[in-house]
């Protein structure tokens, strides 16, 4: 009754074109970024912000990025991981060694890095397919860690090997308070949020699509295979790459490449498959529920009475393996398939048909 | 020389131990077409209630057979939990939810029989014994050995019983199977169980050498660059994918170590295998004895 | 419609949940106590050294309340938070306990190098100690650039310079070690290569050859590795390993015909856990350790009596680990702990708690000398220790034990670090982090 199209006419292409043509739904994203923006802010507490809030900004992004590669262009990959520690390693070399390097363009290079890296890694896939790519990927995963261990010159010679994050300063104003780096955080993420929106939306998004779906056929009516599979791969490790240095600098300031293994990658994996492969949306709501679930088993568990420690923790794997396999099971096009048809429903509510 | 030969022995033999894991994963994929990542936490929960119930003082073989009846009543929740749930779903969705099977066998294992590390004495010593001026591991024969016996039977399994055919069948297409009156549910039991006895002597082999404690769980991880070589879909391929990858990582741990000055080739037995197994696939996509996949549009 | 339904209660449980935590967030302690929290870690590769650890920390803690009524009367009290050994889990941990308890939380050791370098980042702003015992950044140690981090007894560099002393010991004195061939058999990941650079410092300085060769991350196998050992027939070999690389180790070095007893482990290849799985193969190995292993302390015999005693349970399952390495590692944290409190309780006023800030004066004035100790009733399982605002590892010293089997046994009396090699590394490595961080150090 109230989330109905009736009455709302489209007068320009631009209006039609829109990224949320209905009225209601501009009112709501409106409504969820001034909360985000301006309200969150100022109503919750430092724990939200440096434990919750950020990190699931930053692997939202990453899942933005593998959502990229693996939900709309089929492209399946394990190397996530190693995209975000490539990412995180460059911001931080471009400002050691680079006088003057402004925040913004380190993170951007860095991302662009991480892009460099996804296509050499990438080239195997206009060969391989499926699962083996998934394998292929692993090597990118494996290689990129034995690197940044093994090659001083990437943590500065830092006897362990980590990297402490320089001070983040952009036109003079320093962000160190939790606010200012989820406020940073937050644009950021947006910004790219709504870029993937529109590559999703363009030729560039219909072209991925295509080469998922069927990609012999896609090749037969002309679409350049490897310039698709290659850009999905760039634009896919840019995304992951400026999550990695986000990780680094917004969230928790020092990073080891053990960050960034193999259990990251599978998460992000996770967060695109319950929340909605081949969605934008999906990865968010993804990412919220694997950022959440650990905190909640872990909160919960304190609540069931006379239990040994060891066997609440073990619980809190159980439970999250077998929440997951149930999610599959349930709704396999995850969370953002349960909001499209909760909007279907809402267009007639309370109307039955 | 020797040294060469020593390194190359020691590395085929290594190889056969990945194989074993890697036969546990051809199982299952070649009857239900499920790429089971928790093979890994299924050798981990075999080795750890074998040895938790060998601590309590049973007997080795009684404790080996109490295991395998664990594994089948494991196979028997997987079955009813997870993939009657998960029928004809596409593979990605099914890799998933073993991802998550893993989490929750490694949570169950290690929340019934505790986090204590244990030690394995299969009555092997693992001292070595020198043929022709080369040190070979006694341990490493019999595991070899065990691995031949283990792969023989599979392949008479499969080939002339006809629960091994109907396995087959099932592989190629679930529904197909189904229409010719092929229980999919009972099949499904047994490959899961019989996965779980691989699962079971490869866990006493690994635990052996390592101990059984969380880090079992990694050797899935070994694994995969053995079944890329030798096909998702071959036991026979398993095996000569193992031997292969175990072989080159080992020398090229050393060799290219030692030739590009020791501090540079160490550590790369993580990531060799799998660049080595990605170069393969761009010759090879479907591995050495793999099915070849023929796309139509 | 079923899926409808599910989701109506899935989010319906969801919000209840959401609604009690962020309820709960108000701190339901009592005025007089202590809080302190417990990043362990119960699950996952190295559950068998953090139940261990964090069993003999919290059963210290638990015996100070039965036997002492707290310290002067505060109760310590604690809330464990599953970290799973990551550190975006310890990160959250931290974030979630730190303000807990009448004075937030007291002092925080996660048992994880990871979790302490990103925590230490935030605690000079939280003003809550870190203590990273045996573990964690050495160059910590300068307390004027790390003002809220305490790698108290020994750092890994100390550690390495003490292990060169004793097998200077071995082979007759420190002249002879001219000319001999060290294997640093490394674990593939930054803990592992922590000790490089003081190894080559201390090869330049005495004459001996040290070759670093890495096992990838876990360890399984290492054929190839002990291979090229074979090849180097070092005389000694420097095992730095962690969780499964340690058994497989020694398993792997019998294959080779590597004496075991050439073998010299870290103390995170020293416990029990790390040389059951390898049999016979490691009768004769040598570890390193800044505490014994044992139950006849005053201290352990306390925690039986007060914790376990009457068919009590404490904190660990096992009443076969009371006593074993990990265990009186965490009991070592816990007498750290208490005594801190008690020292800037001594300062600041006794019989109320004391805030974090205040824990870290009292954290840097320890003096743990061996007739404190056997008042606490730690003589012999903990040397004497003296901490200072320029010196946060205290100069701790370590011993020798060698497993025969079943247990381990001393085979050396307390041998100190060499400072002069590790204090100029220390202070270079701090200046550099200062510089990085735009840190101005303190002056002590």
């Amino acid at each position: 009754m109230i989330y109905r199209e009736a009455g709302q006419f489209k007068t320009t292409y631009a209006k039609d074109q829109a990224i949320f043509p209905i009225r209601q739904d501009r009112y709501a994203m409106a409504a969820i970024l001034t909360i985000a923006f301006f309200i969150v802010p100022f109503s919750v507490s430092d724990y939200w912000f440096n434990a919750i809030l950020i990190p699931f900004l930053i692997l939202a992004l990453a899942a933005l990025g593998l959502n990229i590669l693996t939900g709309y262009t089929g492209q399946l990959s394990l190397g996530t991981a190693g995209f975000m520690a490539v990412g995180a390693f460059a911001a931080f070399n471009f400002m050691l060694r680079v006088p003057g390097m402004p925040l913004l363009v380190a993170f951007i290079l860095a991302g662009l890095t991480a892009a460099l890296v996804g296509i050499a890694f990438g080239l195997p896939s206009l060969r391989i397919k499926g699962f083996y790519l998934a394998v292929a990927t692993l090597a990118a995963q494996f290689f990129i860690e034995w690197v940044l261990i093994k090659f001083g010159w990437f943590s500065n010679y830092n006897s362990s090997g980590v990297i402490t994050a320089q001070p983040m300063i952009i036109l003079g104003y320093e962000f160190i308070t939790p606010r200012s780096k989820y406020l940073l955080t937050l644009a950021i993420v947006a910004v790219m949020a709504l870029a993937a929106k529109n590559m999703a939306r363009s030729e560039t998004g219909r072209v991925w699509m295509a080469v998922r779906d069927m990609d012999i056929a896609a090749e037969v009516i002309g679409i350049n295979i490897l310039k698709a599979k290659l850009l999905a791969f760039a634009v896919s490790s840019f995304y992951c790459g400026v999550a990695g240095a986000l990780w680094a600098y917004a969230y928790l300031g020092s990073v080891e490449p053990s960050a960034f293994t193999l259990d990251r990658s599978f998460q992000i994996l996770f967060m695109i498959i319950i929340g909605g492969v081949g969605t934008v949306l999906g990865s968010f709501l993804g990412a919220a529920f694997i950022v959440l679930l650990p905190i909640l088993l872990n909160v919960g568990a304190h609540y069931i009475p006379g239990v040994p420690r060891d066997l609440l923790s073990n619980l809190e794997l159980i439970v999250f393996g077998g929440l997951i396999i149930f999610f599959l099971a349930v709704e396999p096009h995850g969370l953002a398939r349960l909001w499209q048809i909760g909007k279907e429903k809402l267009r007639l509510w309370p109307f039955p048909h | 020389m020797t040294f060469f030969f020593e390194v190359l022995i020691g590395g085929l033999l290594a190889g056969v131990m990945y194989s074993l894991v890697a036969l546990g994963f051809v199982l299952i994929y070649k009857a239900s077409g499920v790429f089971n990542f928790a093979q890994g936490a299924m050798v981990f929960f075999a080795a750890l209630t074998f040895v938790s119930i060998v601590e309590r003082g049973v007997n080795f073989w009684l404790a080996i057979a109490i295991t395998l009846a664990a594994m089948v009543v494991l196979a028997f929740a997987i079955e009813r939990v997870v993939l009657r749930f998960l029928v004809n779903q596409p593979q990605i969705t099914l890799f998933m939810a073993t991802i998550g099977l893993a989490y929750f066998i490694e949570g169950l294992a290690q929340g019934l029989w505790g986090a204590q590390v244990h030690a394995i004495e299969l009555g092997i010593q693992d001292v070595p014994f020198k043929l022709a001026g080369i040190n070979i591991s006694q341990f490493d024969l019999f595991a070899s050995g065990t691995a031949a016996v283990l792969v023989a039977v599979l392949a008479l399994f499969f080939s002339y019983t006809r629960t091994g055919r109907a396995l087959r069948a099932v592989a190629d297409d679930h529904q197909a199977a189904l229409s010719i009156g092929i229980p999919l549910e009972r099949i499904w039991v047994i490959v899961w169980a019989v996965a779980g006895f691989v699962a079971l002597v490869a866990g006493l082999l690994w635990g052996a050498r390592t101990g059984v404690q969380f880090a079992l769980t990694f050797t899935a991880l070994k694994a995969l660059p053995v079944l890329i070589l030798g096909g998702f879909e071959s036991i026979p391929g398993a095996i000569v994918g193992g031997l292969i990858i175990g072989a080159t990582e080992k020398l090229a741990e050393v060799y290219i170590g030692s030739s590009l000055g020791l501090n540079i080739g160490t550590g790369i037995e993580n990531w060799f295998p799998y660049a080595l197994a990605m170069v393969f696939l761009l010759i090879r996509p479907e591995g050495l004895f793999g099915e070849k996949r023929i796309e139509r549009v | 419609m079923i899926r409808s339904v599910s989701l109506s209660v899935r989010k319906t449980a969801l919000c209840a949940v959401i609604g009690a935590m962020v309820g709960a967030a108000a701190p339901a302690f009592a005025q007089n106590e202590q809080f302190i929290p417990m990043l362990s870690y119960r699950v996952g590769p190295y559950a068998a050294g953090g139940t261990g650890f964090f069993g003999g920390f919290i059963d210290y803690l638990d015996m100070v309340n039965k036997r002492d009524g707290g310290v002067n009367g505060v109760k310590l009290t604690w809330e464990e938070c599953e970290t799973e050994y990551k550190n975006d889990r310890g990160m959250e941990c931290y974030e979630r306990l730190k303000k807990k308890g009448p004075t937030g939380a007291t002092v925080v050791d996660p048992l994880s190098t990871g979790i302490t370098y990103a925590i230490s980042d935030r605690a000079p702003t939280d003003k809550i100690p870190v203590v990273s015992l045996g573990h964690g950044r050495s160059d910590a140690a300068d307390g004027r650039v790390f003002e809220y981090v305490f790698p108290l007894i020994t750092s890994y560099w100390s550690q390495s310079t003490a292990k060169i002393k004793f097998i200077g010991q071995k082979e007759g004195g420190m002249d002879k070690l001219k000319g001999k061939k060290i294997v640093n058999l490394y674990h593939g990941s930054a803990y592992g290569k922590e000790t490089i650079p003081v190894l080559d410092v201390q090869a330049k300085k005495y004459g001996f050859t040290v070759t670093h060769i890495e096992v990838p991350h876990p360890g399984n196998e290492q054929q190839s590795q002990w291979l090229q050992v074979g090849q180097i027939k070092p005389d000694w070999v420097i095992l730095r390993g962690w969780g499964v690389m340690n058994p497989v180790a020694l398993r792997t070095a019998q294959r080779v015909g590597y004496p075991s007893n050439k073998i010299l482990g870290v103390w995170w290849s020293g416990a029990e856990e790390d040389v059951l799985p390898a049999g016979d193969a490691a009768k004769g190995y040598i570890a390193a350790s800044f505490h014994p292993s044992g139950t006849n302390f005053a201290v352990i015999q306390d925690i039986l009596k007060h914790v376990y005693g009457g068919g009590k349970k404490g904190n660990v399952d096992d009443p076969k680990r009371i006593g074993q390495q990990y265990f009186n590692r965490g009991v070592i944290q816990g007498i750290l702990a208490v005594e801190g409190i008690r020292v800037a309780q001594e300062k600041y006023g006794k019989g109320k708690p004391i805030t974090g800030e205040q824990m870290k004066w009292g954290l840097e004035n320890l003096n743990l000398s061996e007739q404190r100790l056997k008042q606490i009733g730690a003589s012999g399982l903990m040397s004497p220790l003296k901490s200072s605002c320029l010196d946060h590892e205290g100069g701790g010293a370590i011993k020798f034990m060698a497993w025969d089997g079943a247990k381990w046994t001393n085979i050396t009396d307390w041998i100190q670090s060499d400072q002069s090699i590790v204090r100029p590394m220390v202070e270079e490595a701090a200046a550099k982090y200062a510089k990085e961080k735009h840190l101005t150090p303190r002056k002590c």
